[in-house]
Formats: C-alpha cells, structure tokens, sequence
C-alpha cells in the first residue's frame, strides 16, 4: 500500500496543472489518487530491466513537412472564440501581476 | 597562505537561441513575418486550437543539421522531440515542443568553445503589456500576438569556456558570422533573430570546480551582453571577497538602466514535466541529409580566417577581420584575383581598414564606387613605388569619392613619388639636415629614433608624394652611415 | 415503411440510393425526425434539416446520415467534446476523418455526446447530462463514445463515429448491443479529434453490423499529411464475405479470463456459447498467455492521464472556451477557468498524469508504465505466431446502472480490463453483439496483429452470421 498522498503534494500537483481545488476537493484528492496509485503500484514490481520504453507504437520516422507556406487564418476568425479580444489580439491578465 | 587578495576567474556559458530562415513556421505552414500586424499568420495548428497537431517542418531540420555541422557536432543519428509543460499567455498548448534527451546535435567546438548541443524547438509567441507602465511589472492587461509563435529555433549550449565578457562578446560574433555565412538565420540580435543567455560563476583562479551559476536572461545586444556579464561577474566577485555566498537565481537584464534584477523564485518553481511528444515520430537524419546539408556549406569563417593566415601569411588578427565579415573577405580575395599573382596578398590586407574607414564601417565595399580590381591597381603603385603609402592614402579617399582608377587620379592630381634618383628629393633631403643640425647630429651618434623630424620636414616638403624609407636611406646616405 | 427503411444497414440504403431505389432526402428525414425526438441524451447538435447541397446519389456513401463523436471538429458547428470548458465552441476547420466521409459522401446529421474529453465508460461524465441506453433507459450506455453508441442502437442514426483510447469505442458497442471496431493505431488521421491520449486514441466506427463498420472504415483509413503518426493502410479495405471459420486460431488469453478478472457470469457464458459457434464453424479454440495483460490497466492509468494532463493544458481561457476571471491575476484566471471547466473525472486523471510526469516520479510511474507496454505489445506478437486472433469477452459486465460506479473511480477502470492491452499494443480489435445476458447485449471481442482488419472483419462477419443477434429491440426502445 501506497501511503496516503500528502496534501502539500495535492496542492502542488494542482498547482502545476492550474487547477484550484477547494479544500474539500483536496481532501477527496488525496484519498482517489491514492487509491488509484496503489493499484497501479504492482506494476513497480515487475523485473523490467532492459526492456526499452514504447512512446509509439508505430515504426515510423521522418514525417516532415515540406517548408511551404498555407492560408493562414483571418484574424476575425482567428479571434472569433476568444474571450477577450484587445487590439487584434488575445487579451489576458499580465503575467507581472499575478503578486497578491 | 598569505592574506594576499584571491584572484577570481569568471567561468562562462552561452544558451543562444537562433531564429531559423525558414519561410514556414516549425511545425505549421503560416508564413514567418516580422513586424506584421498581430495575429494575421496564424492557423488552427500555432493557435494551439484543439484537435489540431503539429507536423515538422523539413527545411527547419536541414538547417538544424547545417548548424550541427558547422559547429563540428556529432549530428544524432535518431532524435526525438519531447513535450516542455508550462503554462503562460505566449504558449498555447501550454507546453513547446522542444528536444531534450536526444538532441539533433551532439558535443562541437567552435573556435576555443566547446558545444554542448544544438536542438530543435519552436519561438513562443509575443506577448505586449499594456497598462500604466507599459513595462511586465505593473502592467495589469497583456496582449498576445501569435504572429511568431511556432517561428522555427535552434538552440546551442556551450560548454562553460568563456572567461570574460569580452571573450563572450567575441565569441558570439564568431557564432553569428557563422549562421550568417551558412545562411540559417538573420542572427538579427535587435530584431530578435539571435537571443543570448548567460550563465555566469566565479571560482578562485586556478581552482577546476566551477563556483554557483547565475543565469542572464534578455540580453539583446552585443553591447548589453558584454555590460550585462561583466556587471555579473563584478557583483558576484565583490560578494566572495566579502565572504558571501552567490545565490543560485535568473536575473533579467534592462537595457534601460543596464541592472540586472532578479527574477522571483515563484517563477523559477519549474517542474517541466517532460515526456516524449506522442504527436511526433522520431528524426532519423539519413546520409542524404547528411550530404545535402554538406554540400550547402560554405567555407566557414574560422576555416576562411585559418586559410588566409596560413595561405596567404595574414595576421591572425587581419585574417578574422577579413573573414568574419564575408563582404570584407569577399572583396579581398576579388581584388586578390584581379591583381594577378604578383599582388602583395599581405599588403592588400593591409589595405581593406583604410578602405572601410572611408566608405563607412558598415558598408559592403561591394556597394562602393571602388571596384576590387582600382583596389588592387592602387597596391601595384604602392609597391612598385610609384606612389607613396601617404601619398595612396589620399588616393584612396579619392577613389571613394570619384570611383576614378587610382592612376588616372595620381596622374590628374600629380601625386606621383619622388624617387631617389630624382634629384628633387636628395635636395630636400639636405634641406632638412641642413634645418635641423640637432637632430642630424643625434641620428649620426646612432640614435635613429630622431630621424622622425627629419623625414616630417622632407613629407611636408613633397606633400607626402615620397616614400618613407627612400626618405631614410638618403638621410642616411648624407649623413655618411 | 418507415420502419423497412429503418430496417436497412448503413451500406444496404447507400446502395438502394445508388440504384435509384431509395430517395436520399427520405431516408434523411425519417433518421432526422427520430434523432429530434431523441430522448436518450445522444446528440448535443443535430441539423436543422437536409444539407443546402443535396445529396450526390453517385458517391460510395450516397448521403447516408452519419452521427459524429462530439470531440471530431466539425467547422462552424458546436465542437464541445462533452466539456462545460468548450462550451458553445465552433472551430473553424474539420476533422480529417470527417472531411474524408464527407467526400465520400456521408452527410452530417449531428454531432453526439460523450464522457468529457473521452474520459469515461459510462458517459455520465459528459458536462450536458448522462446518455442513457436504449435496451434500458435506467442504465448507463458505455463510454466514452456512449451518445454515438445509443444513437446507432436505437436507430436515430444509421452508423456513426468513434474513438477509441483504451475501450471507447468497443464497451459502448458491446453495451448497446452494436459492432465497435477500433483500428490499428494510426490507420485513421487524428487530425481534429480533440485529443485524449495521443499515442492511443484511434477514430473508429460504430455500426449496426460488420459490413457497415467494413464500409464506413473503408473510407476514414489512409495517410494524412496533417498527421505524423498516420500510416497508409496497406491494403484496400474490403467488404467482409467469410461464412466459416476453417483453421482460424483463436486464443483464448487466460490471464485476463482468470477467476480474479471481474467478469460476470453471464458474460462468461455469453463468451463460451460463441467459442462453441466459432468451433461449429471450423475454428480452433485454445488457451494462449499474454503475462503483462493483467498489468495492462495500470499502465494505461498512468501514459493515458499523463498524455492527457499535457493535452488539455491549452484549455487555459486565452484563446477559446471558458474564461473565469478568479482574482484578477494570470495565475487565478488560469486556476480558477480549469477548475469550473472540468468535470471531476478530468480533474482526477490531470492530477494523475501531472503527478506520474512530476519530478521525481517520472521512472518511477511514466518510465514504467512505458516498459510495460512494451511487454505487452511483446506479449501479443509472440501470441500472434501461434494464434490469428485473441478473443475475450468486450467488457466485464453488461450495462451497468446509472449511478452505480461513479463514486468509485477504480471500479469505473476496470471496464476497460480486457480492451486496454489491444490499445497499448496499437493494434485493432471488434467487439460484436455475442448475445443478452439478463436482457442486456454482450460484447465479443476479436484482435488482430496490426493492419489486419481486413481478416478481422472477415472473421467477425462470418461469427456474426453465425450469433444472428437481433437488435431490434433497442430500436423499437430508443423511440421517444
Ligand atoms: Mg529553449
Ligand atoms: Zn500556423
């Protein structure tokens, strides 16, 4: 068994993935990832050494792209879902004044 | 140990990131732009618009293997591109496609600097801060423009070779004259083309253990790079000789009041989370790739410079002035074949600063009104002394001006030499002994650092039209040695 | 005769269009009609009527409706992906597969729901409500591909599309008694599937029987430029014909048949009664090993929520979707739009993949867990020397009740028991309706070496002759 997850490690995955999680949510967190780590926890076991990592499983290489331009996109509709449009470009809070 | 001061050796390292001369951005086809108006080269791929995946732009690796090559770097028979996951406004998948354990260039050198790497990624879009300061800290709202975002990079690491900021400098002129040669990238610092890096540390000299790094963000020019480094090195000495310790941080460099400031730490809690990009297959750079990417090389500076000293009997200095600017070593060599073989290849060397001094130190001689082939007709004059190096150097400035051939202008403005058989000069020549008995009696007792006064009188006398060592050898002749 | 005309295949109306037979527009609006009164859940956009260009009679597909999987971007049309963060998002270009049904002349007539972002084998974890399943409207459709799985069932769209990431497309089909194919990973472009997994989600097609899946697979297979991982099918895809099954070998893997594997009674009867029609019908049944496959689940629990958590971090309020402005600052309006985007499911698998890909756990679990797949795609082609297909059965269970494992995340996983191997392994597998269990469909699955479908299909077609399941009755169900 693996131990129960503690919460700074919760909020510090959460915080990594953006995600704001209540208090309640972090509690509930802690106990379903656990869980789920324990069962997946077997597979830590096994005698795998030698045995290469599969990131893909088709035998494929080299799939490139002749340097050839396309359309771009018009910039309405480039902005058509975004959910502030400023200037021609994609409003969001600056970076700078994430302090409090 | 005595209480004698420690002397401090500064360990540096580059992380330069080079724009690529693609037309298409890394793995979409928008056209690459600067300046543009925002967000009109963008498509559901750079947008990060989902369902959409990426597809690796062919001409981004050759130049990739290009690169690698002319910094010797072994080229990785197979690489890889990873997933680097963060979040920020200017990246829209919320991670950049980047290589990272198997990069497409291994281990290089170039000059005295050893290569680290080279690997592959794609720009992050540009992000413009509108508020009251219109500067990141203070501002309240940002705008992203996705124009470069996904612009083809090349990133190169060095080993920690440098040693100063000069060198630093010096060094990074050699890496962009050689993308410039092989033709990758604008390597435009001021138009971001060419972004610099800087890890720096300080160790006591002599010591093989390399002190805690700083890492210089934003340092985009030659000019900040040298300041920015050299104010590093300076801080962290005076703290080790204050006994202190250096802290392991990034510090942002602005070229507004040339401080470096330190980033906060929140923002360096990075945990990039990378795993091998299931959207992409891996890059097997094949012989063919290989050979293309070869047989597009040009000479490459250093090896231009090597040749040119060693061919040409250049000094070493006069040899990278002349390759590490392609127009300047173009020009020379143009003007070393238009003078035929009996054309002093060193004094035409000679000769390339005077002539960039007159048509400005920017300019391509190529655009000037003086052909290679007047450049090396004024060199035959020299050297078969039909025209004194004083009297050439006037020439020049005329030849700038007028794009007249040198002997129709020394002819027009009869600044022909006077020679020793000439019966003019022996006469001056007297004339400025007989002027100044001092200085003739002093060169007679051996002392010929007085001669000087004697040859300024006979210069101004002929209007520089004689040459200097005639000059000499008839003093020395009147004076009986 | 609308209820003659229901009664046809995706492929019978497509050829009695062709022949002059069958006017196109009618059999449009009888499918159109009954999808609007739909009142399974199964759409989340439908169209308002027959497409403004008509029907091209002449093309394979001969406009022969077709439901689409909310996650395939459709341009212009809502594209939510069964996700409150997507929510009234329209992209502004298509699905390559989608594209490529359209030219061969499928026409669109609506997009269907599913779990969010494919997480989910119930498909109560789509944002806009449960899909309920047509054999009975209390219990749960399958998922995540359940609203295009309920549709077909119940006979408001002829065929539709899938995806398949570690069961998707195949524990749906077998819940609602239809045939499920997922193809060999990168057979079909993933080009505008809102990505789950992206080594192993694969679009696939969800149909009333073999020759319709045959068809429909027919034309989204093929090389995409706009798809580094796609692979040009090495074969044409053949309508299926074989009516036995003279010494085809089948192997029956123990480790995912043992006592401890979860499966129902009834479902492991379902699953001897059709070994012992495929032994009627020439076969050569025995058992064959596959040791990794019990690990299959968790190493598919930690590369599919790792892939995932770095898939769906472009969901951040800048460019599209849902903005939630939290405090004010960058970092809160990014917290605090995730956090009211996403269901919990989707959180949960983020925090997994994030924590399995965080510094210092990366070997441990991702390092891992990707050796592991290695084993069992070993696993596979060493039992494809002796064997042309491994069958088990699709899912554990039948369709479960609404309600009845979503407190239990883990319990939800263990659907996927028997479809995750084949996915790890990127090779294709089928699930057919093998029977009723209690009333309810039960699936049986075939798997193939990769590019094998042409054999797969041929071997499925000939048991399902064979099984004759009838599936009428959800039909006659899924009427509102
Ligand atoms: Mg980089
Ligand atoms: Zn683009």
């Amino acid at each position: 068994m693996v131990a129960m997850l503690e919460r700074e490690t919760v909020d510090h995955v959460a915080r990594l993935a953006r995600l704001a999680l209540s208090d309640a949510e972090t509690d509930v967190m802690a106990v379903e990832l656990s869980k789920i780590l324990d069962h997946i926890e077997a597979i830590r076991t096994l005698d795998l050494d030698g045995v290469e990592p599969t990131s893909h499983v088709i035998d494929v290489v080299n799939a490139l792209r002749a340097d050839v331009p396309h359309h771009s996109l018009p910039r309405e509709l480039a902005l058509a879902s975004a959910p502030d449009p400023v200037d021609g470009g994609f409003g969001v809070p600056s970076p700078g004044a994430s302090a409090q | 140990m005595s209480g004698a001061a420690v002397e401090y050796e500064p360990v540096i390292g580059l992380e330069i990131h080079v724009q690529l001369r693609t037309r298409t951005k890394m793995f979409c086809g928008c056209e690459l732009s600067f300046g543009d108006e925002p967000n009109v080269h963008t498509c559901p791929r750079c947008l990060g618009l989902p369902g959409t995946l990426p597809v690796v732009n062919a001409q981004a690796v050759h130049y990739g293997i290009m690169i690698g090559l002319a910094l010797g770097c072994e080229i990785a028979p197979r690489s890889q591109f990873h997933r680097k996951n963060y979040f920020y406004p200017d990246l829209p998948k919320g991670y950049q496609i980047s290589q990272y354990d198997v990069p497409i260039c291994g281990p290089g050198k170039l000059g005295e600097v050893r290569i680290h790497r080279v690997h592959l990624e794609e720009d992050a879009a540009k992000l413009v801060h509108v508020g009251e300061s219109g500067r990141i800290h203070g501002a309240d709202r940002s705008v992203v423009d996705f124009n470069r975002g996904g612009t083809p990079l090349a990133e190169i690491v060095t080993e920690p070779d440098l040693h100063s900021a000069d060198e630093a400098r010096e060094w990074l002129n050699l890496l962009r004259t050689t993308l410039r040669a092989i033709g990758v990238s604008d390597v435009n610092m001021e138009e971001g083309s060419l972004r610099c890096d800087a890890n720096v540390s300080v160790r006591p000299l002599g010591s093989d253990q390399l002190g805690t790094k700083t890492e210089l963000k934003n340092m985009n020019s030659f000019r900040f790079l040298a300041q920015g480094v050299k104010a590093e090195i300076e801080r962290q000495t005076a703290l080790l000789r204050a006994g202190e310790q250096v802290q392991q941080e990034t510090l942002h460099f602005d070229p507004a009041s040339g401080r470096l400031t330190p980033l906060r730490s929140k923002e360096q809690a990075h945990d990039y989370r990378y795993f091998p990009e299931p959207d992409l297959v891996p890059l097997v750079v094949t012989e063919a790739m290989l050979e293309r990417a070869r047989a597009e090389l040009p000479e490459l500076p250093a090896d231009r410079a090597a040749r040119l000293e060693r061919d040409l009997g250049l000094s070493g200095e006069r040899a990278r002035e002349l390759a590490f600017r392609p127009e300047l070593g173009d020009f020379y060599e143009a003007a070393l074949a238009a003078g035929g073989p009996q054309l002093d290849a060193v004094a035409l060397a000679n000769w390339i600063p005077p002539l960039v001094e007159r048509i400005g130190s920017d300019a391509d001689p190529a655009g000037s009104r003086v052909s290679p082939s007047a450049l090396a007709a004024l060199v035959a004059l020299v050297s078969s002394r039909a025209v004194s190096q004083t009297a050439a150097r006037d020439v020049l400035t005329l030849m700038v001006q007028s794009g007249d051939q040198p002997a129709t202008i020394v002819e027009r403005e009869g600044l022909g030499a006077i020679g020793g058989d000439d019966s003019g000069l022996a006469q001056v020549v007297a004339a400025a002994i007989a002027a100044d008995p001092d200085a003739a009696e002093k060169v007679r007792d051996g002392n010929m650092k007085a001669v000087g006064p004697l040859v300024g009188y006979v210069m101004r006398e002929t209007k520089g039209r004689a040459d200097g060592g005639e000059i000499t050898r008839l003093i020395r002749e009147q004076l009986g040695l | 005769m609308s209820d003659a005309l229901l009664n046809l295949t995706a492929a019978a109306a497509a050829a009695a269009i062709r022949a002059g037979e069958l006017d196109p527009a009618e059999l449009f609006e009888l499918y159109r009609e009954r999808a609007a009164a739909d009142s399974l859940n199964a759409f989340s956009w439908l169209c308002d009527g027959a497409p403004d260009a008509g029907f091209d009679r002449s093309t394979p597909l001969a406009g022969v409706p077709l439901g689409v999987k909310d996650l395939f971007c459709t341009a212009g049309i809502p594209t939510q992906s069964g996700s409150r963060i997507l929510e009234g998002y329209r992209p502004p270009y298509t699905a390559t597969v989608v594209e490529r049904l359209y030219a061969a002349g499928a026409t669109l007539l609506g997009k269907t729901h599913q779990d969010e972002f494919a997480m989910g084998s119930s498909n109560e974890n789509c944002a806009f409500g449960p899909v309920l399943n047509p054999w009975d409207r209390t219990r749960v459709p399958g998922g995540s591909s359940g609203g295009s799985a309920a549709a077909v069932a119940a006979g408001l769209v002829p065929w539709a599309l899938g995806t398949d990431t570690g069961g998707s497309i195949r524990q749906p089909a077998s819940f609602c008694g239809i045939v499920g194919l997922k193809p060999t990973y990168g057979s079909c472009s993933r080009y505008g599937m809102i990505a789950f997994a992206s080594s192993l989600d694969q679009a696939g097609p969800l149909t009333r029987d073999v020759s319709d899946s045959a068809l429909l697979f027919s034309h989204m297979v093929g090389q995409d430029a706009n798809d580094s991982t796609s692979l040009a099918f090495p074969e044409p895809v053949r309508m299926p014909a074989r009516r036995e099954l003279s010494g085809v070998r089948l192997g029956v893997p123990e480790e995912l048949l043992s006592a401890d594997s979860g499966i129902d009674q009834g479902v492991r009867e379902s699953f001897e009664q059709t070994l012992s029609l495929a032994r009627g019908l020439g076969a050569v049944v025995s058992p064959c090993r596959l040791p990794h496959a019990p690990h299959a689940l968790s190493a598919y629990y930690i590369v599919a929520p790792a892939e995932a958590s770095a898939n769906l971090a472009r969901f951040d309020g800048v460019r599209y979707g849902l903005r939630v402005p939290g405090n004010g600052d960058l970092e809160s309006m990014y917290s605090a739009t995730r956090a009211a985007g996403f269901g919990p499911e989707v959180k949960r698998r983020i925090m997994l993949g994030t924590y399995a890909l965080s510094s210092g756990y990366y070997d441990a679990y991702y390092g891992t867990a990707l050796r592991v797949r290695t084993r069992i795609a070993q696993d596979f082609q060493r039992a494809f020397e002796q064997f042309d297909f491994i069958v088990t059965p699709t899912a554990p269970g039948t369709a479960f009740e609404l309600g009845a494992k979503s407190s239990d995340p883990l319990a939800m996983y263990l659907n996927d028991f028997c479809t995750v191997p084949m996915s790890l392994a990127g090779i294709p597998a089928i699930s057919i309706p093998a029977g009723l269990s209690e009333g309810l469909p039960v699936g049986f699955q075939l798997a193939g070496p990769a590019f094998s479908e042409n054999r797969l299909l041929d071997a499925a077609f000939a048991l399902e002759q064979a099984i004759g399941f009838d599936g009428s009755p959800a039909r006659a169900g899924g009427r509102a």
